[in-house]
């Protein structure tokens, strides 16, 4: 068998896994035959149905997009430490949720789709905004400068959050719990608002796959072997933001996904990006559907919201990476 | 194939390319060579299409650069620019496999066998099948830019550009890779500009050279139009000279240092010769410029040690190189350091003399026997026997090129006129000699003092060898005719 097919084997039935365990473990933990035989327990299958089963859906959508969106733009900026919160692109798709939502904002024919539009238009921006500023300071775009300018811009935005919130004059927890990022009680209707932007702007992150590929060797090099580099960026560019956005309109800011997820698909399977995009995609579901039942069951009945698990993990990776990037990389 | 008419290109204000035009035919390879700064690095951004031209035009078979597509111009035209970093590492195949990417359309385009072939033949090619599944980033500079090449190669254009592409390989994978890329040319008819930090490697693989200085053509043409010591000189700002390559058509330059340990001062005397039953033997202390018919380093070089060995008659000339060699070796000399002669001739009896002249002075030494003499222009097939009048001329002075070969025309009149003084006759014509069948010269300088242009009959220098060798010869002559009669 060779190596790629393995590759999805695996990842597979590590997806497998977690939502099986994502489904059945809990306060009640449900036996998986209710998954075939809804009969056997009604109200196991009801709890199972309606409120784990979203739950789980909408953390491996959310994990899938952040994790594939993190691959594209590792690959785009030639940085392995960036992803949409290290880039502070969550923030902006946070400011745009959180107008929305405060501010009451409803754009016609968009109906339920506004929240995911207006985060991902906020995504887009800062986006631009980041890509824009960094390029200023350096034209070379150096890791630390996109970074550090990441870090700014995610300051700020964060305390336009703050600074909306605290005028809105809400209970702070229940605020918190949402900016730290949370797929809990969110149900169908989040998964519904949120699956199609997120399959679309994984479809069109795939089609940069051998882009990608080239964009790696450097924007020049990927123009000597044909790649329209342009379009390409915008593509990239903008599909990232769409995952991101469409991922913290359902679930608030949840960091280092995008980070941690395509080092570890790199560092396994190779940096091909053929097979690093898809394999970010499920490992990335796998690895948020994990990371959201610790953090209903650490310290049950309370719920940690799922950011703080996944920074737990992240930050130290994040760490690692730079520290051999900067030391041992050569 | 490629036309480039009145090109002007730079950045932002600044023109760093000024109006350059040039063609390049299929089949050919054509080398730029400028000094840093020159402007040969923008002139290949602005051939690739990185950088848009802000006056002139660049053609591949008659269609503007700019109309062409990404994809449809990485068809046309490869590129391999300078090695970069990167974050990310890719195997070896995947890199080599990027090349096709312009052959790959639509949304699951598959691998083709075209492609597949494609890649398999430039890894071969380069010699790189072998990393196939290593990471570039565990190879080597040198094995890296062969990848690249590779990566080049397999995207089967018919133009390929190429920045230094032997930048980082030793001498030996230099030579592979040019041979490559020079057999590509040939077989495939691939156009090929390619930027060069060496000059003589440039001379010798490409078919146009164009030499660039401050984003203007200085020079171009065939190699030995462009490779002349005063353009480079001017370009470069540096002190070169120019001598042939030793197999091919194509003019080399070496550097001369700005600056050298002095060399100490020599003069060569006749009471430094020493004279034994083995042999004559001169030792300067400075290497002496020499020109020579030696059997060891003949031609021209640097030596220090001169040997004219006595041999017996019967020495057999077959292996005369590698017995002569362990010889000098076993005398505690270098062979990369000595000149050395053979002559059956009783080498006590060299007849060493030397000349005072205002420009310094110059030391002959003949070794003389003429039972072997041939009147040269009735010479017939002889027997080859070991030489018996060798000529050594060593000048306190500095010679050019012109009087080292004007002092071998006038030694060889002079011991051609001592031949006919002294009655030396073909025993087999019984005519006059000239010489004998196997003599051998040598004209050596130490290269400090007066410059001494020529060497021919009318020069203070011709004059004294001429006097010099003639008398030296007649009384080595006159020797051997005595020893001969005292057996």
């Amino acid at each position: 068998m060779n190596k790629n097919s393995l590759a999805y084997i695996v990842s597979f039935i590590l997806l497998g896994g977690a939502v099986l365990l994502g489904v059945t473990v809990g306060t009640v933990t449900i036996s998986p035959e209710v998954l075939w035989n809804p009969k056997s327990d009604e109200t196991a299958a009801n709890i199972l149905w309606n409120i784990r089963m979203p739950r789980v859906v909408l953390a491996g959508l959310v994990g899938a997009s952040l994790a594939i969106a993190g691959a594209a733009f590792q690959g785009l900026l030639k940085n392995p430490l960036a992803d949409p919160y290290t880039l502070g692109v969550s923030s902006g798709a946070s400011v745009g949720a959180v107008m929305t939502l405060f501010f009451g904002i409803s754009v016609p024919f968009l109906g339920n789709y506004t929240l995911p539009v207006m985060s991902m238009l906020g995504a887009l921006a800062t986006m631009f905004a980041v890509m824009s500023f960094a390029k200023l300071v350096d034209r070379s775009m150096k890791m630390e400068t996109v970074i550090l300018t990441g870090i700014i811009f995610s300051s700020f935005l964060g305390s336009v959050i703050s600074l909306m919130i605290a005028l809105t004059g809400e209970e702070l927890r229940q605020i918190i719990g949402w900016l730290l990022g949370s797929v809990s009680m969110r149900g169908w209707p989040y998964v519904q608002m949120s699956l199609p932007f997120m399959l679309i702007g994984s479809f069109l992150l795939w089609l940069q796959r051998r882009e990608l590929n080239a964009m790696l060797f450097g924007e020049e090099r990927a123009q000597h072997l044909g790649v329209d580099v342009k379009k390409s960026k915008l593509m990239i560019l903008i599909s990232g933001s769409v995952l991101t956005g469409s991922a913290v309109a359902v679930s608030g800011t949840i960091g280092f996904v995008g980070l941690v997820v395509p080092h570890m698909t790199r560092l396994v399977w190779g940096s091909d990006h053929r097979h690093v995009l898809p394999l970010s995609f499920i490992n990335g579901a796998a690895l948020l559907i994990i990371c959201d039942l610790v953090s209903r069951t650490i310290i049950s009945p309370t719920e940690l919201p799922i950011g703080v698990i996944t920074a737990f993990i992240g930050a130290p990776v994040f760490a690692f990476i730079f520290f051999r990037q900067r030391k041992g990389g050569k | 194939m490629l036309n480039i008419t009145e090109l002007v290109g730079g950045y932002g204000e600044k023109n760093i390319v000024n109006s350059i035009s040039f063609q390049v035919e299929k089949g050919s390879i054509l080398g730029i060579l400028g000094p840093n700064g020159s402007g040969k690095s923008t002139l290949m951004k602005l051939m690739s299409g990185i950088l848009p031209a802000k006056n002139g035009k660049i053609e591949i078979e008659g269609k503007s650069l700019a109309d062409f597509g990404a994809k449809e111009l990485a068809k046309q035209m490869a590129v391999l620019p300078q090695l970069h970093a990167h974050a990310f590492s890719h195997t070896v195949r995947e890199t080599v496999s990027l090349g096709r990417y312009p052959h790959q359309s639509g949304w699951f385009s598959s691998w083709s066998d075209e492609d597949e072939q494609a890649v398999l033949e430039a890894m071969r090619l380069m010699n790189i099948t072998h990393y196939e599944n290593t990471l570039i980033d565990q190879l080597s500079g040198g094995e890296q830019q062969r990848v690249f090449v590779a990566q080049a190669l397999a995207q089967n254009a018919k133009i390929l550009l190429l920045d230094e592409p032997t930048n980082h390989l030793d001498i030996n994978h230099q030579k592979e890779l040019l041979d490559t890329i020079k057999k590509q040319a040939i077989e495939k008819e691939l156009t090929i500009v390619s930027i060069f930090h060496d000059i003589n490697i440039a001379s010798i693989y490409c078919d146009q050279l164009l030499l660039l200085d401050e984003g203007r053509i200085v020079r171009m043409g065939e190699p030995h139009e462009v490779v002349r010591e005063e353009d480079i000189e001017a370009v470069y700002q540096t002190r070169i000279s120019n001598y042939p390559h030793p197999e091919l058509p194509k003019p080399q330059v070496t550097l001369l240092p700005g600056v050298s340990r002095q060399a100490a001062e020599t003069t060569i005397r006749a009471s430094d010769f020493i004279l034994s039953p083995q042999m004559v033997l001169f030792q300067s202390q400075t290497p002496l410029k020499t020109v020579s018919s030696a059997v060891i380093n003949a031609g021209a070089g640097w030596f220090r040690t001169f040997i004219n060995r006595h041999v017996d008659m019967t020495y057999n000339i077959d292996n005369s190189f590698i017995e002569m060699s362990g010889f000098i070796e076993e005398l505690g000399f270098k062979t990369t350091d000595t000149v050395g002669m053979m002559t059956a001739v009783r080498t006590e009896d060299a007849i060493v003399k030397e000349y005072e002249a205002p420009f310094g002075s110059v030391v002959i030494a003949v070794t003389a026997g003429v039972g072997n003499a041939v009147d040269v222009s009735k010479a017939l097939e002889r027997e080859v026997r070991v030489g018996t009048i060798n000529t050594w001329i060593m000048v306190n002075g500095n010679l050019s090129d012109e009087a080292f070969i004007q002092a071998m025309i006038t030694a060889t009149e002079a011991k051609t006129k001592a031949l006919h003084e002294e009655q030396v006759t073909d025993p087999l014509t019984g005519s006059l000699a000239t010489g004998t069948s196997t003599d051998s010269i040598l004209v050596a300088a130490t290269q400090q003092g007066e410059h001494l242009p020529y060497a021919g009959p009318i020069t203070e220098l011709g004059k004294l060898i001429g006097s010099g060798v003639y008398e030296c010869t007649v009384k080595a002559i006159e020797l051997y005719r005595e020893r001969k009669k005292a057996w």
